[in-house]
């Protein structure tokens, strides 16, 4: 049982690794069609990651050790969350490490050493990323730990596995406290992710820029991998999200049989969860950086509404 | 001599011991001095750490009476597990702080030998008083250690006392240590009250009072250590004070001095009152996580690197408070276990502060020492100049913010636990209430995050901004010590949670009657589980080792693969902008920009701003504390207004004064005949 259920995490943490751009792929190539573009297919991602990998690496004259050891703390940070995040199965082994508030920490020392690594060189744009993504989510950090506490009064635990066993077993029944934090979330994922009304992945627009300010000074497999751990980190998100609001269709880990049912259930959900990012992104505008702090107020604001709704109604 | 009583002993030898030095240090020549007095401090700390853990262990309450003071007034020592727990902080977290100041005041000892034995003096008198006042057990005692702690530390502030701010920063410190020390004082009174004992903790341990006299007492206890711990709005001497000492006696005073305050409240509160109400932890839950909040946000648009570390200082003591507020309230309630894991984790947290606020300190007057620069908006660039440095404080603020695998993590985690796995309290608004508590700890967390990013981001990375750093020098070996052990204990205390909380086990038996160790270290010393382990459990080890293994595995199947790992030097790109310079950075307060703007409503902001068509454009924004307006300009004018009051009383006539001396004989007399008649 116990080799098993470390195979199970074996095969998420392969799993995600190797799925993360083609999500990232995937929600790309639904854009591209909803603005009737043609795209450039879902392995785009992976082009440009061996594209980068196999590029010299250009520093900055004055780059310190702390700007080279970022992207592998980055990467190392956010792998190791979404290979703790339980996608396919309940139950990982390792899941018990971390916690859903050790996992907020984790994502946050990730967003520190990026804050600081934008900041090293010395750039005016750097600078100016690190400040607006520390903005964005000095509001977005409470409110996703908000959101993860509603959860966890509903299950009386913190840890994720027993949070997501307790939503899987608890049937179709509407939860008003889910509902609040599940929008909650949404914005989290949005901000957090740098997607579209707080901040556009696509774009190097001086002005509006956020994610992309930070890492303007960086190359090569540096490069590559914060894109794949920009990959991996909404994937996460995303599997997150499927684990706290649509948990149904997981198996728990060790059971083999219902693996290939609970990976389509998986793959499926994934497929809309793109589809309809893709969607949200299309439909909405990017907002000014000064409306940011509101939207992430709301987002704040709806998640500690959830947890009281949750004491209000007990449910 | 029997075994048990050795902890306390050897207590008074290091207290005895530094009394002895630091008398012999004012006889000697500065360099004499300078090797005598700090290597005496890191070994009276050293023993001390010792005897602190060997009385957690022990569990042995050992006690002393010693025959000096007043007639028929001993002095009353006794180590408990309370008190040994702090006697440990202060000897591990001392360790570092003295080491470093052996090499830090090198400097100061060569150029000014007067000013230098003095600091030795009260340098030593300070480590021991704070000593007396976690040893003490009566309330004679303590309030002579309490002042002396308040006094030496006071003349350590004001080493720089040519400076006017520092003489005035260290007035407005005095002033409010004497407030709280008033409180006090009017506290054991009251405990006092009705006993007819000898002043000693055992008698008010013996008497049990309630209702509005144990509430008078919780104010007063509120109001005295409070004013030490920086509560809201006693906070005001904090972000003065600490600035305008020597960077190790701001290490003191903010790593060890503060948690005086906590001792103090948790020795008064939950050892000396036997009552409580459950008003009292819903009022420090409260005025903690305001506490909090407030230092936080002003943590945030801080441009001097100390002020922004004393107002950091504040938020966690905030945090320290909302915790012992915390404790309170479930020990009301009756919920003992919750109890002890709210105050393991009070008391954890308080261990880290030590630690790493120390820790920051000491980095804080490298930066000092090297560029003679305090405003952030002149430094920059240091990572370069000063590696050393530069790596020493990047773990103190990621442990700072609160980050995994790091120290601060580990408490603010129990604390939240705390908040989030807490029973049902018989009061159902309460049940709702708790969780806000919960939010705006989380918001205190990201604002942390956000202002170490600064703090760090300012000072160490990025251009210099105007400086030489090549004329900027790393930290001497011996100050490299000092970071290094005060860094080791970050890590340390963030990697083996299990173990540390289990040395906690004592007091929380000791005070509370139940313990978390235990429980914790259920599933072996890798995993923290305070309650159950399908409730929450935390393994800082196997995220360390999950965060590298991935990185391994990635490294290994790229190279394997073919990846090459050159690269090469150039210019930086910054969007091919070539006329890049220092000053487009962010500078502190540009940093700072987006909290002040959020928050406005929070602070006593003046602005200005140049207009369009100014040809020398000048940009001044100035964050003042609100509470300066609010609450001790109207209570200074308040004094004021009254002094001038009595000062008319003043005629400087002699019959005047005479006739008052009449006009009170006559009132006395009269209730005196009053009361004879009843």
């Amino acid at each position: 049982m116990k080799a098993s259920a470390l195979a199970f995490q074996l095969v998420q943490s392969l799993l995600v690794l190797l799925l993360a751009p083609l999500f990232l792929g995937w929600v790309d190539q639904c854009r591209a069609w909803l603005q009737n573009r043609r795209g450039a297919g879902v392995w785009q991602p992976y082009r440009t990651l061996v594209k980068l990998f196999y590029k010299e690496v250009v520093l900055a004259h004055d780059a310190s050790p702390l700007f080279r050891v970022t992207p592998y703390v980055l990467f190392g940070c956010m792998a190791l969350t979404a290979t703790l995040v339980p996608m396919v199965a309940t139950d990982l082994p390792l899941a018990g490490a971390v916690d859903v508030i050790a996992l907020v920490g984790i994502l946050a020392l990730a967003r520190v050493f990026l804050a600081l690594a934008a900041m090293d060189v010395g750039t005016a744009f750097g600078s100016l990323g690190a400040r607006r993504e520390m903005l964005v989510s000095f509001l977005a950090e409470p409110a996703l730990l908000m959101v993860f506490f509603t959860a966890a009064s509903l299950s009386a635990s913190t840890s994720l596995s027993t949070i997501v066993t307790v939503l899987t077993h608890r049937g179709f029944f509407l939860y008003p406290s889910l509902a609040f934090s599940g929008v909650a979330f949404l914005m989290v994922l949005l901000a957090e992710n740098g997607r579209i009304p707080v901040d556009n992945p696509e774009t190097h627009l001086e002005l509006t820029m956020i994610h992309e300010a930070m890492i303007l000074e960086y190359t090569g497999r540096h490069l590559a991998l914060i894109e794949w751990a920009q990959g991996l980190k909404l994937l996460a998100y995303v599997g997150l999200g499927l684990a706290l609001f649509f948990p149904f269709g997981m198996t728990e880990s060790g059971d083999w049989w219902a693996l290939p049912g609970a990976l389509l259930a998986f793959i499926l959900k994934l497929i809309f969860m793109g589809a309809g990012l893709a969607l949200l992104e299309t439909l909405s505008a990017k907002q000014r950086l000064f409306r940011v702090p509101e939207f992430m107020g709301g987002a704040f604001l709806l998640a500690v509404l959830a947890i009281l709704i949750h004491y209000l109604l007990g449910a | 001599m029997i075994p048990s009583l050795l902890p306390l002993d050897v207590v008074l030898l290091v207290l005895l011991g530094w009394g002895t030095v630091a008398i012999l240090s004012l006889a000697l020549p500065a360099r004499l001095a300078l090797t005598l007095v700090f290597p005496a401090a890191m070994a009276g700390s050293a023993l001390l750490t010792g005897a602190g853990l060997w009385g957690l262990y022990g569990d042995a309450h050992a006690t002393l009476i010693l025959p000096i003071g007043l007639p028929g007034m001993p002095f009353h020592l006794r180590m408990d597990a309370l008190a040994s727990f702090f006697v440990t902080l202060l000897g591990a977290a001392g360790m570092g702080i003295h080491t470093y100041a052996w090499g830090y005041f090198r400097t100061l000892a060569a150029e000014d030998r007067d000013g230098f034995v003095r600091l030795c003096f009260f340098y030593l008198i300070f480590l021991a008083s704070m000593v007396a006042v976690v040893v003490a057990d009566d309330a004679y005692i303590f309030m002579v250690s309490w002042e002396s702690m308040a006094l030496s530390s006071y003349f350590l502030v004001t080493t720089d006392h040519e400076i006017v701010a520092i003489r005035r920063a260290g007035f407005l410190y005095l002033l409010m240590a004497h407030l709280g020390a008033i409180a006090l004082l009017l506290c054991f009174g009251l405990m006092q009250q009705g006993v007819g004992g000898d002043y000693s903790f055992a008698s008010f341990r013996q008497t049990r009072l309630e209702g509005i006299k144990a509430s008078e007492i919780f104010l007063l206890a509120l109001l005295g250590f409070g004013a030490k711990a920086g509560l809201l709005p006693l906070h005001a001497w904090l972000p003065e004070a600490h600035p305008a000492a020597p960077s190790p006696v701001s290490a003191l005073m903010s790593g060890l001095m503060l948690k005086m305050a906590l001792y103090g409240m948790l020795r008064v509160l939950f050892d000396l009152l036997s009552t409580t109400a459950l008003w009292w932890g819903v009022m420090m839950v409260v005025l903690g996580l305001m506490t909090a909040l407030f230092g936080v946000l002003f943590a945030a648009v801080q441009y001097d690197i100390k002020r922004l570390l004393a107002y950091s200082s504040v938020e966690n003591m905030g945090l320290i408070l909302s915790g012992v507020g915390l404790t309170l309230l479930f020990h009301g309630a009756g919920k003992e276990s919750v109890a002890a894991l709210a105050l393991a984790a009070t008391l954890y947290h308080a261990l880290n502060h030590a630690f790493f606020k120390g820790l920051l300190f000491l980095g804080a007057g490298s930066v000092l020492h090297a560029t003679t620069e305090r405003n952030m908006a002149k430094l920059g660039g240091l990572i370069r100049a000063m590696p050393w440095v530069a790596g020493f404080s990047l773990v103190g603020i990621l442990s700072l913010a609160g980050l995994p695998p790091f120290n601060g993590f580990v408490s603010e985690w129990l604390l939240l636990q705390a908040y989030l796995l807490r029973p049902e309290l018989p009061q159902p608004y309460l049940n709702m209430t708790l969780p806000l508590g919960a939010a705006v700890m989380a918001l205190v967390g990201a604002l942390a995050a956000y202002a170490m990013v600064k703090f760090y981001g300012i000072v160490f990375l990025g251009q210099a901004r105007g400086m030489d750093l090549t004329e900027v020098h790393d930290a001497a070996p011996k100050e490299r010590w000092g970071l290094g052990w005060m860094a080791a204990g970050c890590i340390l205390l963030g990697l083996f949670p299990v173990t540390v909380i289990r040395l906690m086990d004592a007091v929380t038996q000791g005070l509370l009657g139940k313990t978390v160790g235990h429980t914790a270290a259920q599933n072996g010393w890798m995993w923290l589980t305070p309650v159950a382990p399908e409730r929450a459990s935390y393994s800082p080890l196997i995220l360390l080792g999950g965060v590298l293994a991935m990185i391994l595995l990635m490294v290994v199947v790229l190279r394997s693969w073919g990846v090459h790992g050159r690269s090469r030097r150039s210019a930086p790109w910054d969007c091919g902008y070539p006329w890049q310079t220092p000053r487009m950075q962010d500078s502190a307060d540009g940093f700072g920009q987006p909290i002040k703007q959020i928050f406005e409503a929070f602070f006593g902001l003046t602005r200005e701003i140049p207009s369009p068509q100014d040809a020398h454009p000048h940009y001044h924004s100035e964050v003042t504390d609100p509470l300066w307006k609010w609450c001790y300009v109207p209570l200074n004018q308040g004094v004021e207004w009254l002094s001038r009051g009595i000062g008319r009383l003043q005629q400087g006539r002699i019959s005047t004064y005479l006739l008052f001396s009449f006009a009170t004989l006559l009132i006395l007399l009269a209730l005196v005949s009053g009361g004879a008649m009843k």
